[in-house]
């Protein structure tokens, strides 16, 4: 697989305080890869590291295979979770400076700057002062900043904090298509549900050290119990309850239905599958529901971290 | 270097296009020609105060010709009354008050008897003008009681005149020395000011940065060193249009206003202050003044006056970068602030104590010297004549303290500009510079 961003063994201490602890990720080209950690875990260094914005003790960053470059900030386009824009300033003239900065030329960035007005509804903010806009709609403007110099990589720290629904679906949209049209983007947050909907890969930080990376689907495969959730329909629920849990694991599921009289969390041997606790169960009485349990990438983040913690 | 030019011209802009910034290059001029404007009145007005003043001759040692009136004093005559009806009769005018000379056998006798009854006690300008025109008439009748040949004396009268030269023979004049102090002083003076309005413009814009959070896109994009220099040198250009504004302006209000309010400018100056300038110009030739005046170094004043000027104030500025950096709004500013202002005085002071009376001493030479002090202190030195060597010294050390300082400076901003919510102390900052 082709890497577009490879970080090698990143160490980065302030003064005591470790931020990162050898830190190495893989961010395959053309996909959308999670970078993923609770409060304080060190993601933010790790991204400000990769934007050259901080240097790091030790260690190396790849992009496109060689080692990073600083003329390569003209291929990366960052949206910080800290974000705002000169207040003062017209947000057209604005727009402008900040994609000068990012290597366009005026009137290529112009020219871009007006699909993107026009893309999103704001052609007339172009004369608008900052100050005027409200907080949603200066971060459009912030996005558009983001994504116009066609950049490689795309770096988005929360980038929904701050957004309307309807915004934030945009987005989400924008992002998405990026990705289809050949961006590699990273992606930074705390919304999981964001994060389950977008990305392909995902690594996970906490305290410093890199504890899970890989493919979204593979870790959750690897995370899964061989669970299954069933609704079943019974004349007698506890009498089956009892039978069942003589031969398998159970716990009380929940969920939302309209009849079964006994809903159950249902773990088997992982050498067992899933056709034998069906063939099993229809055995017994009618199957109304049944669903492998798969986790989520919520209780995957709470489940590593907590195993972190114990560590 | 394309974005170094990018970030300038945004400094610059953002500066010119500020409301602020407009109204005080409007109103900078029309507040200072209006100060200078209400002191020139107050002065002018205290000065040519008509002071009437009444008085009672009992003496024979004084007639009335004694006591002709002036421009700024009016004498009216009560020697007809005794000493107490006239002090009623002043009273009851608006008259500055009632000066009483009693009879006397003798001009000894007489000296400490005159005396001068008013409401208020009157000014000490006032009372020696008195005094004055009482000595010169008692002073001729004394000479004369003495059988002095008053010819004789005004003979006698002997001023003489030192002729001012250096080793090399050429001839200097006294005025001279004032008017390299006051250039030196001006460009000091002015090299401060800059400093303080601008330097503080600075660090206003990186908190402003800050607090507007755009800061980590901008760094994404640039490196934080070049956008501190750009800062710098963006606000530097605004400042120098706007003293280059102000200078225009204040030349053509100085010409066409000042006739218009009517301010004349002699009048500004009492009758001791003309005879002293007499005195000066006509001890030193006029032809000599000019000719010292085309002798001054011009070129090494300037092109020092410049270079002084852009090291002091790149040096300054990237402090308060620094300072900007560090701190989230501009009330924290205040306990980093002293350590630059310090300096600044510091240079003023001692421009003003030391340079005046002892321009080439060691003080003056070592504050020329170190950096912080050097553009100061070295631009009030540089027209009464220091060491070309010692300029280029000076120099060369302003300019390396500016490399470390702005090296230094930039440490600071780099991790400064990223941390919200945190008031540094100088421990931290010193952390900072190991990150």
């Amino acid at each position: 697989m082709n890497y577009l961003l490879e970080t090698k063994n990143i160490v980065k201490t302030y003064g005591d305080f470790t931020a990162l602890n050898k830190v190495s990720i893989q961010v395959p080209e053309k996909s959308i890869f999670g970078l993923l950690g609770p409060n304080g875990a060190g993601k933010t260094t790790l991204i400000r590291i990769i934007n050259q914005i901080t240097l790091p003790d030790s260690g190396q960053v790849f992009f496109d295979g060689r080692p990073l470059q600083l003329n390569d900030v003209h291929y990366i386009g960052y949206l910080p979770e800290e974000r705002g824009l000169y207040k003062s300033m017209k947000v057209g003239e604005q727009a402008l400076y900040l994609a000068q900065l990012k290597g366009l030329s005026k009137a290529e960035a112009k020219k871009r700057l007006k699909y993107w007005f026009e893309k999103f509804e704001i052609g007339d903010w172009w004369n608008k002062k900052v100050q005027e806009l409200s907080k949603g709609m200066a971060q459009k403007v912030q996005f558009i900043v983001t994504v116009l110099h066609q950049p490689k990589l795309l770096i988005f720290d929360e980038p929904f904090s701050g957004f309307d629904p309807i915004n934030a679906n945009l987005i989400k949209d924008e992002i998405l298509e990026l990705r289809n049209k050949g961006a590699t983007i990273i992606f930074s947050t705390h919304r999981m549900e964001s994060v389950e909907e977008l990305c392909d890969d995902i690594t996970l930080i906490d305290k410093a050290n890199k504890i899970l990376d890989g493919n979204l689907q593979e870790i959750k495969r690897q995370y899964k119990t061989n669970t299954f959730e069933v609704g079943l329909h019974s004349p007698d629920p506890d009498k089956l309850r009892k039978e069942i849990a003589s031969k398998f694991k159970i716990s009380t599921a929940n969920f939302k239905s309209l009849e079964e009289d006994l809903k159950l969390n249902i773990k088997i041997d992982p050498k067992d599958s899933a056709r034998d606790l069906i063939k099993y169960l229809s055995e017994k009485t009618a199957i109304n529901h049944f669903v492998e349990v798969i986790p989520s990438v919520s209780e995957i983040f709470i489940k590593a971290v907590e195993t972190n913690k114990r560590n | 270097m394309d974005k170094l030019k990018l970030i300038i011209v945004r400094e610059f802009l953002a500066k010119v296009r500020n409301k602020t910034f407009i109204i005080m290059t409007v109103l900078g001029p029309i507040l200072m020609i209006g100060m200078v404007a209400l002191m020139a009145f107050v002065t002018k007005s205290s000065i040519d105060k008509t002071r009437t003043v009444s008085y009672v001759n009992k003496s024979h040692y004084f007639t009335s010709d004694d006591f002709q009136s002036t421009e700024s004093l009016k004498f009216i005559d009560l020697s007809h009354l005794d000493i107490e009806a006239a002090k009623q009769t002043v009273k009851e005018t608006d008259q500055y008050g009632l000066l009483y000379i009693p009879n006397s056998s003798s001009i000894d006798g007489i000296i400490k008897k005159i005396q001068f009854f008013s409401n208020e006690s009157p000014s000490v300008i006032f009372t020696e003008r008195i005094e004055r025109r009482l000595d010169k008439r008692l002073g001729f009748l004394k000479m004369k009681e003495l059988n002095i040949d008053i010819e004789k004396v005004k003979k006698a009268k002997i001023r003489s005149e030192i002729q001012l030269q250096n080793f090399e023979g050429k001839e200097t004049s006294k005025f001279i020395n004032e008017i390299k102090l006051g250039i030196g002083t001006i460009a000091g003076y002015f090299i401060m000011l800059f400093i303080m309005i601008y330097g503080a413009m600075v660090m206003r814009s990186v908190i402003e940065e800050k607090t507007s959070r755009i800061i980590e896109i901008i760094v994404s994009s640039v490196k934080p060193f070049q956008l501190m220099l750009g800062k710098v040198i963006g606000t530097a250009g605004a400042g120098i249009l706007q003293f280059i504004i102000w200078g225009i302006v204040l030349g053509i209000l100085y010409i066409f206003l000042l006739p218009i309010l009517g301010i004349n400018t002699n009048s500004q100056i009492s009758q001791e202050q003309l005879e002293m300038v007499k005195e000066v110009a006509a001890n030193s030739k006029i032809e000599l003044l000019i000719q010292e005046l085309w002798q001054l170094p011009i070129a090494t004043i300037m092109i020092s006056f410049l270079l002084f000027f852009i090291g002091g104030f790149l040096l300054y500025s990237s402090l308060y970068a620094a300072i900007g950096a560090a701190v989230d709004n501009e009330t924290d500013t205040q306990q980093f602030m002293l350590p630059v202002i310090m300096p600044l005085m510091l240079g003023i002071y001692i421009g003003f104590a030391v340079v005046i009376n002892d321009p080439h001493g060691t003080l003056a030479t070592t504050f020329s010297m170190i950096p912080f002090t050097s553009p100061i202190v070295m631009m009030m030195r540089i027209p009464l004549g220091a060491p070309l060597w010692q300029i280029v010294v000076s120099l060369i050390l302003l300019l390396l303290t500016f490399i470390a300082m702005i090296w230094l400076a930039a440490k600071i901003y780099r991790v400064g500009i990223l941390m919200y919510g945190k008031k540094p102390s100088y421990k931290e900052l010193w952390k900072w510079l190991k990150y």
